[in-house]
């Protein structure tokens, strides 16, 4: 393969977005809220058009409020469908993104027939073309330094997401594990998971605009469920969720230039290749894991807490 | 505009007549497939099902370009669709039976990952010479209005195959819905029974998916089904009243798009199923928040008043040695130490006794039961102590320990277990005596 600077811009966005979307993720998944990518990924269509209608522009700040907001606004109803209809949450978080696609694509027929706002352009992003927006990091006497603009919207998100987990922690692992005793201890479990919430639908909006869809879902989910087949304890587990989506993305984009080449086929999509990727990690772990399917069954009860059920 | 809507309603105009059948058999069957799936859970199947077809699509097309015949044949198209979707279920089950993964982790895992193989394999095949793949995705989007009379075809074989199973196998799929270990130790086949049940809604989907669209798909097994749930708690009636609520959204929505043309068929029709919801939310029957609300109220009223009408009971037994009791007026100090009410709530309890004429105030300002509070409170309290000898007797718990433990359940005692109670503690006469000192609960100040 051609190795150039550019599959180095992919790869350092893909996988700083990688890991900035499964450091949440890694609660969603304790949280048993793993669709919300998902979900988020259809739901904020009515916050892009309605952002339009208000601002004329395509421009990405504003859009990029009106799909946080429409996030947030998901993650709302589905908690007030929970709550007061005692719905079973995934049920719930299905009813809500279907209802705001539909709604966001009736504004978009009815008031932004004439532009270029088509549902998909949500839904496909492009890495690939990460690298043709770059900005300037800094300036040496010899060269001056550039990484793409995504890198930093991607990177920026990551570094906040850390911040917030890391100032957060005992917080989030206690209302992540037990609610009850975390109101108890006066923890208020529901302002943090508020607080997961809009980091959740930030970050993914975020990324959904930098890079598109698909990754983000994917990193959302498939790491940390990697992670959690390894892991017993949340700090490890946190680590193993960020090294998996960083391993992902890196591989991800590698393949995509070279394997299919093997073939006589052409390259293929970066990001649909590192969620591919993820999968592939997924599959290794379930199956050649510590407890994985292909280890020996006895050996695993022996190991495990309960000897008895050898018997 | 009206007119025509009523047309469109009533299924008249010819060319809208299909596409409005269509969209409510499929409706229906969602309904019905999306109810075993709420009740297992996994209304989100559907949604990775979905995007578990988009794989399969490209590989279809792929394998009927090298054989030479046109790639975007629907059969085809369709089978792969189908395959790739099974493969995702089989997946989904798996890891679902194997890890400690719950099955939200599960399905996002395949719906993300076969998505991604699906646009990995999409830009692989697009080079392909002489054939276009052009579209392909908008397969799983969908084109609701230009549904043909093959889909329609389709769609009522597939709703008479839901039907049909769901009619021979109703009993099993509901236990395997409310307790599959049970089914597993019964020695029903639960594996077999969970991929029937998979087996349902991968044909819904695969059918619906390039009838109607992802997202209505989507929507359709999860909403009707969902909303249907507060209306009811018998799963026979859930059943139906999600396939009714399916076929009706199904046939307004079509029809009110069929009508104003220039709306997105399928966000019209997604927007009725949602009100649907929306009006089951506040006021189904079963579980709906207004009627729920409703039932709580009135259930704080009984618990207060009882509580008013036994504290003011046992006051006067305090107050007198001689039996039978007299009712007397009582101070509203008294009660106020009697028992411990929260700010505002005793007042708030009196006026609501006074409103049920059980309490009256006494020129001296001064509370006395009435005639019928009397008799009513003389009943509570009996039913109290019915419940406290039981438990001291048969539960083994101290006599000083046992008022707090009656009264949680003394609000829910029936006549027939009243009945019961009196039989088993051979206890008949009118009024009993406490089993323990009664103390205010609140020090006088």
């Amino acid at each position: 393969m051609n190795w150039n600077i550019n599959d180095f811009y992919i790869i350092i966005v893909g996988v700083l977005c990688a890991m900035a979307c499964a450091l949440p993720g890694a609660f969603l998944l304790l949280r048993r809220m793993s669709m919300m990518g998902d979900a988020l990924s259809h739901a904020v269509l009515p916050g892009l058009a309605v952002a339009f209608l208000i601002s004329g522009s395509r421009a990405s700040s504003t859009m990029f409020i009106g799909a946080a907001v429409a996030g947030v606004f998901t993650a709302l109803f589905t908690q007030w469908i929970v709550r007061f209809g005692k719905v079973e949450r995934s049920a719930a978080m299905g009813v809500v993104f279907t209802t705001l696609f539909a709604i966001g694509l009736l504004i978009i027929e009815k008031g932004a027939n004439q532009v270029d706002l088509d549902a998909r352009c949500v839904l496909y992003g492009a890495l690939e073309y990460t690298p043709l927006e770059l900005v300037q990091l800094f300036e040496t006497s010899d060269y001056l330094v550039q990484i793409p603009k995504a890198a930093v919207v991607v990177g920026a998100t990551f570094l906040l997401n850390g911040l917030l987990v890391a100032l957060f922690f005992k917080e989030f692992t206690l209302s992540s594990f037990d609610p009850n005793l975390a109101q108890t201890q006066g923890f208020h479990p529901q302002v943090i998971h508020y607080l997961l919430m809009v980091m959740v639908a930030t970050t993914t909006v975020a990324a959904f605009e930098a890079v598109g869809s698909i990754i983000v879902i994917a990193m959302l989910i498939v790491p940390p469920s990697t992670a959690f087949l390894l892991a017993h304890r949340l700090g490890p587990f946190l680590f193993l969720s960020l090294l998996f989506a960083a391993l992902a993305a890196i591989l991800g984009h590698l393949a995509s230039q070279s394997i299919t080449l093997f073939f006589g086929l052409p390259e293929t999509s970066s990001s649909g290749m590192m969620a591919t990727m993820a999968g592939l990690l997924f599959l290794f772990v379930w199956l050649f894991g510590p407890s994985g399917l292909a280890r020996d069954q006895k050996a695993k009860l022996l190991r495990s807490d309960d000897p008895p059920a050898l018997l | 505009m009206i007119d025509g809507l009523i047309d469109t309603l009533l299924l008249k105009p010819y060319n809208t007549r299909i596409v409005v059948l269509g969209v409510m058999m499929l409706g229906a069957a969602s309904g019905l497939i999306g109810s075993f799936l709420l009740l297992r859970k996994q209304s989100l199947l559907g949604d990775a099902l979905s995007h578990a077809t988009l794989p399969g699509l490209g590989l279809a097309f792929a394998a009927m370009s090298s054989l030479g015949i046109d790639g975007q044949y629907l059969p085809g198209l369709l089978l792969g669709a189908a395959t790739t979707g099974v493969l995702g279920i089989l997946f989904v089950l798996a890891i679902g039976r194997t890890t400690k993964l719950k099955d939200d982790a599960a399905m996002g895992i395949v719906l993300s990952v076969f998505f991604g193989i699906g646009i990995v394999i999409l830009r692989l095949i697009q080079n392909i010479p002489g054939q276009t793949s052009a579209g392909l995705e908008s397969f799983i989007y969908g084109k609701t209005a230009s549904m043909i009379t093959s889909d329609f075809v389709l769609i009522a074989i597939t709703l008479s195959f839901c039907l049909f199973v769901t009619f021979l196998a109703r009993k099993e799929l509901v236990l395997l819905c409310f307790d599959p270990s049970l089914a597993a130790t019964q020695g029903w086949p639960v594996l077999f029974l969970d991929l029937l049940l998979m087996a349902l809604v991968a044909t819904v989907t695969v059918v619906g998916l390039q009838a109607v669209g992802l997202i209505l798909i989507i929507a359709f097994l999860i909403i009707p089904a969902t909303a249907a749930r507060f209306w009811t708690n018998n799963l026979r009636h859930l059943l139906w009243l999600a396939t009714f609520i399916g076929a009706v959204s199904g046939w307004l929505g079509a029809s009110l798009s069929a009508v104003f043309a220039n709306f997105p068929a399928g966000a019209v029709i997604v927007i009725a199923a949602a009100s649907f919801f929306l009006i089951s939310m506040l006021f189904g029957k079963a579980r709906g928040v207004i009627p729920r609300f409703l039932r709580q109220r009135d259930l704080r009223r009984k618990v207060g008043r009882q509580h008013l009408l036994r504290s003011t009971y046992e006051i006067l037994e305090k107050s007198q040695k001689e039996r039978p009791l007299k009712n007397l007026s009582i101070s509203l100090h008294l009660l106020q130490q009697h028992r411990f009410w929260g700010k505002g709530e005793l007042a708030k309890l009196i006026r609501q006794a006074r409103i049920e004429d059980h309490l009256e105030r006494q020129p001296s300002g001064e509370l006395r039961l009435s005639e019928s509070g009397f008799g009513e409170a003389s009943r509570i309290t009996r039913n109290h102590r019915l419940w406290e000898m039981y438990l001291i007797k048969h539960a083994d718990i101290a006599p000083s320990h046992v008022d707090r433990d009656a009264d949680l359940v003394e609000h829910l005692l029936g006549a027939e277990i009243v009945h019961q109670l009196e039989a088993e503690l051979a206890l008949t006469q009118a009024t009993i005596e406490s089993p323990h000192d009664i103390q205010a609960e609140t020090t006088p100040s």
